[in-house]
């Protein structure tokens, strides 16, 4: 890496303090203050209204529907739903912010504290959860898209479209709590598996359903007090996240070595160079002259709702973890990676459940199917292996009828494309040779070319068996069961 | 005089009657119209051919018998703030030239429900702020009574089209008097009723929490049937009451009998108002009070701070809803700017007008980091204990009576350069947006000429007591019925 | 003493996006020190404990249900714009060296 610090670029003087802010759009049809429809790719101002327009005259009307979603995801990261919370109007000149303010929550937020829990790696193997608080969760309503491309706009202009302005958003803010890229990530994805498993939320970074801002400061290892943070805006993948938070660790620690002050402003991240690169100095907090808005009436919640929406939650991931561990016979280990992820969680269970045997299972998921998910940087939901299709799988290497290493190797290709594995096997070859006779044959076939090794063995030197097992599973094309080739060989020899 | 258009309940006599047709009405209107655009300027358009076509389709139903309500096929005019499909809305401003609006008022939906035709559309204070007609990009309206003053504002326009018998209603928008005032000046009934009982979609925002549209006429009658057919639940106004309109007119009963009316004493002090004002309020009140209303005096020991609080409420809010005029998606854009913020700052210095430019500052001041606390959140702290000095006061009355405004309408140009002493119009009306609650302006008497008006205030939700009270007061006096010379 | 900069008028010009003459900034200053001056009786009265109006009158929340409407034709949608291309809006492009407010 160009920076020479490290994966995370943790330096032993300087400890790194990372906050996120993720936006997420709520699966409702309409918008949230304009009976809009929502359509993704849709051409310009093809779903708009007068109230996305803010034409003269209109007015805001409150989906319900966001409500009950901002509500759900508010209580599965455990925070504190409030009964009475406010609009307040943001207020700024954008084009794509047609009113001039945007609807947001500031002093009476939807919901405060809660938290995420996120696995980390330990030494030796060993896994603990870190516990990532929330600030607030709130409610408010996206703008529209400024397009800016000079291929399509013209040098000198930019075009709007206010397709995406009024889509409901929630405002997921954590405490500054995470301490290295990859903490950052692992807690987003754990957003967005809950979002995504609670029906929230699509989350999909590419469609632009989840945006992270992210808020980065190095303080003096041991110290209390917080340095200067800045914001990294826009970033839409992970591998970007990861990349840009290292970046602008190595860029802030570089500054302070140098005796120099970090500077409070916001920054874009070029992929290409792997740079961060200040888009804006805040020399003073921006003066969004944040007022209620006079439109709109308090939201205010009975708590019967809340309770309602509780209760048809589906089963949290603490719950869920220890029940891998009583019921599955897991570790802790495993049940904690398993359940990073709700979806992932659910896979699991029902290949078990077919499968039977959980620990298996379980080792086939965090060792092989993870690892082609990670490759591909996808989450389970995107792939179309089924839980069933990997239960089959594995029980045709219980059953003998491939082998371990065939079925590894198709792990990949069920990942990315789905199938058939019994199909698959056979289209492949990669039917395990179990058959008695052929394997016989091969080994008398090996004995019988290889005299002078059947003489050492007898001898004494029983590493020659290993030479004369690989041969016979040569002479198999490696589909023998390494299992039944030691044995009859064994036999073989012996007489 | 003679071709003066009469009263809603005149004019659906003389239809029922066979003596007349809408098409002629809505003709006679459009012709009084015209002929005094250049002396008065009431309307800053007109839709005539539309308006006519209107009319005969009103002919056709009433000759089926398919009347939809008291004031179908009647002509109204609506202040230039209010949307139609189809129909320019300036608010009096160049920063709206060529906006054409897709859709319509909630309000306005509701005249052409209940068959009403609007004729056209009336002069006004840019985006309502104001208390003259003076600040109008079209340039002033004049008062009906006297050419050299002015119709009070900002729905002067609405006033004085009604006043000078150009047509038999209007409507207007009330902030902090913009109806009531100018109906005080104009000699006629204006009425805003309790915040929430008239939609606000379609009405362009000036301040959120305290805008009503409203209703001009030449009597408390016609007003009731106006506001029956434009109140009522709008599920587009989150502000809107969840409650159909009432009956209005079954309250006008014409007795007074057993009501108790406040006369606030905060609004009878002799160095707030002109003294002719105030002894025409009393003579009205005296006029009552023979009728069979008591009178007790209370007391609203806020009313002081009432114009402090109100600016610092509305022009705070208004400076939020004129965020939108940015030339970005409508109206007027500078030409030939150089980037983003350039077009920004040219278009809205070049498209609003000084009063509105000074509100706006303002406004954004208040809301500023580090002000909003001592100036917008103690405004609105004020205000819920006006809200209290109300209540209490309909504690022990049903209505309060008070002065509309502290003067008659004052000349052109007197105030304009002086915008505290124009604030200062509003001392009596501001109150009642500030608490939302429901009050009227009926004609009480003349000073030199020029009309006084009597304000009527009832609690919240009660629009009917001021409007019984007024049309009581109609049925003993005279005042509503004079007609000024200079509208013929 | 000026109590309102002309500094002031001018950081809250920008915030507002008005563009005012040296005479106009003058005279606000003016303006706003007596305005001003008028909202400060506010800080007179006691407001202790006094919860600010959120609305003139009480109602329950007003919601509706995630039902779609038919949306503008597009056509209607940039209708007023003083410049559009195709279906969207075309305004000037920022320029790095505008200040931001």
């Amino acid at each position: 890496m160009p920076w020479g610090f490290g994966v995370s670029g943790a330096d032993d003087a300087f400890e790194v303090v990372i906050g996120l802010e993720v936006h997420a759009h709520l699966r409702t049809k309409s918008k949230l203050f304009s009976p809009a429809p929502i359509l993704y790719g849709a051409a310009p101002n093809h779903s708009v209204h007068p109230v996305c327009l803010a034409l003269p005259g209109v007015l805001p009307v409150l989906n319900e529907y966001a409500v009950e979603l901002a509500i759900r995801a508010s209580l599965a990261m455990n925070c504190d739903v409030h009964q009475r919370s406010i609009f307040a109007r943001k207020n700024y000149f954008y084009p794509d912010l047609p009113k001039g303010y945007q609807i947001s929550q500031y002093e009476e937020p939807l919901a405060t504290g809660g938290w995420v829990d996120i696995p980390i790696e330990g030494t030796g193997g060993t896994a603990h959860k870190k516990r990532i608080r929330l600030t607030r969760i709130h409610m408010e309503e996206d703008a529209g898209k400024s397009i800016h491309d000079d291929a399509i706009a013209g040098s000198d202009s930019t075009l709007v479209d206010l397709n995406r302005a009024g889509v409901p958003l929630i405002e997921i803010v954590s405490e500054p709590d995470l301490r290295s890229a990859e903490e950052a990530s692992a807690y987003l994805r754990a957003v967005r598996s809950i979002l995504r498993f609670t029906d929230v939320s699509d989350a999909d970074m590419e469609k632009g359903h989840l945006r992270c801002d992210v808020n980065v400061s190095l303080r003096p290892r041991g110290s209390d007090e917080y340095g200067t943070r800045t914001e990294l805006k826009n970033l839409n993948s992970f591998r970007f996240i990861e990349d840009a938070v290292s970046a602008e660790i190595a860029r802030q620690t570089q500054t302070l070595r140098e005796g120099g002050k970090v500077r409070q402003c916001t920054l874009n991240f070029d992929p290409q160079s792997g740079r961060t690169s200040v888009m804006r100095i805040k020399e003073d907090a921006d003066d969004y002259r944040y007022f209620p808005d006079p439109d709109l009436i308090p939201l205010l919640l009975a708590p019967e709702q809340i309770e309602r929406v509780r209760s048809e939650l589906p089963e949290l991931a603490e719950r869920r973890t220890e029940r891998f561990q009583s019921e599955c016979g897991l570790s802790e280990y495993d049940a904690i990676q398993l359940t990073a992820s709700p979806a992932i969680a659910n896979f699991f269970e029902a290949a078990a459940k077919q499968h039977g045997a959980p620990k298996v299972v379980a080792n086939w998921i965090l060792r092989d199917v993870m690892q082609a998910l990670n490759a591909l940087e996808w989450a389970i939901d995107d792939s179309p292996l089924s839980p069933d299709a990997l239960a089959r799988l594995i029980r045709m290497v219980d059953e003998g009828k491939t082998t371990v290493k065939s079925a590894r190797g198709l792990i990949t290709e069920l990942v990315e494309s789905g199938g058939d594995p019994e199909a698959l096997i056979a289209a492949r070859g990669l039917a395990a040779v179990s058959d008695a006779g052929i394997i016989e044959r091969a080994v008398s076939e090996v004995l019988a070319e290889n005299f002078e090794n059947v003489a050492l063995f007898h001898s004494g030197e029983e590493k020659v068996l290993n030479f004369l097992m690989g041969q016979v599973m040569r002479k198999t094309q490696g589909k023998a069961d390494p299992a039944r080739v030691r044995e009859m060989l064994a036999r073989a020899l012996r007489k | 005089m003679s071709d003066g258009i009469g009263t809603l309940h005149e004019l659906r006599a003389a239809l029922d009657a066979r003596k007349t047709s809408s098409v002629e009405i809505v003709g006679r209107c459009l012709r009084r119209a015209e002929a005094s655009h250049e002396s008065l300027h009431a309307f800053v358009g007109l839709r005539a051919t539309a308006a006519l076509r209107e009319a005969e389709a009103a002919d056709a139903r009433r000759g089926r018998g398919e009347v939809r309500s008291p004031i179908d096929g009647l002509p109204v005019a609506i202040k230039d703030n209010m949307v139609q499909a189809g129909e320019p809305t300036h608010c009096a401003s160049r920063i709206l030239e060529g906006f054409v609006s897709p859709y319509t008022a909630t309000a306005v939906e509701g005249l052409e429900r209940s068959g009403a035709i609007v004729i056209g559309r009336t002069n006004m204070d840019e985006f309502a702020m104001g208390s003259s007609t003076e600040h109008s990009v079209e340039g002033p309206t004049r008062n009906p009574w006297n050419a050299d003053r002015t119709p009070g504002g900002s729905s002067g326009g609405s006033a004085a089209a009604v006043a000078a018998r150009i047509v038999p209603a209007a409507l207007g928008s009330d902030t902090g008097g913009s109806i009531r005032q100018p109906a005080s000046f104009c000699g006629v009934v204006g009425i805003k009723p309790t915040y929430g009982r008239v939609s606000r979609w379609g009405l362009v925002a000036f301040a959120s929490s305290l805008d009503q549209i409203g209703a001009f006429a030449r009597t408390a009658a016609d007003c009731a049937w106006l506001l029956e057919a434009i109140a009522g639940h709008d599920v587009r106004d989150s502000t809107s009451i969840p409650e159909p309109a009432p009956a209005y007119s079954g309250a006008l009963r014409g007795d007074l009998a057993g009501l108790r009316l406040g006369l606030p004493k905060e609004y009878f002090a002799a160095a707030g108002a002109d003294a002719g004002v105030l002894s025409a309020v009393r003579d009205a009140v005296a006029e009552l009070e023979r009728a069979g209303a008591k009178t007790v005096e209370v007391s609203l020991p806020h009313a002081r701070y009432a114009i402090a609080t109100y600016y610092a409420i509305a022009n705070a809010e208004a400076s939020s809803n004129l965020a939108r005029f940015d030339g970005v998606r409508y109206g007027h854009r500078a030409a030939g700017a150089k980037g983003l913020t350039e077009m920004y700052c040219r278009t809205r210095s070049e498209g609003f007008g000084a009063e509105v430019k000074r509100r706006i500052l303002l406004g954004t001041y208040f809301l500023s980091a580090g002000y909003y606390d001592a100036y917008y959140r103690k405004a609105q702290q004020v205000r819920t204990l006006v809200r209290g000095d109300f209540e209490r006061a309909f504690g022990v009355c049903d209505a309060l009576v008070t002065p509309t405004a502290p003067e008659t309408a004052f000349r052109l140009g007197e105030k304009t350069s002086d915008p505290l002493t124009m604030y200062l119009s509003d001392i009596y009306t501001v109150s009642a947006n500030l608490a939302g609650i429901p009050a009227l302006s009926t004609p009480c008497g003349f000073v030199d000429g020029l009309p006084v008006g009597l304000q009527i205030l009832g609690p919240a939700l009660d629009e009917a007591t001021p409007l019984r009270i007024a049309d009581a007061f109609q049925r003993i006096t005279d005042h509503h019925q004079a007609c000024p010379g200079g509208s013929a | 003493m000026a109590r309102i900069s002309r500094a002031e008028v001018e950081r809250v010009a920008l915030l507002a996006r008005l563009s005012l003459s040296e005479e106009e900034t003058d005279r606000l200053a003016r303006e706003f020190e007596t305005f001003l001056g008028y909202v400060d009786t506010l800080q007179e009265i006691d407001t202790a404990g006094v919860v600010p109006t959120a609305h003139p009158i009480s109602l329950p929340t007003p919601t509706r249900p995630d039902q779609p409407a038919e949306p503008m034709d597009a056509e209607s949608a940039v209708a007023n714009a003083p410049e559009a291309a195709a279906s969207a809006f075309l305004v000037p492009k920022v320029i790095d060296t505008e200040a931001e407010g």
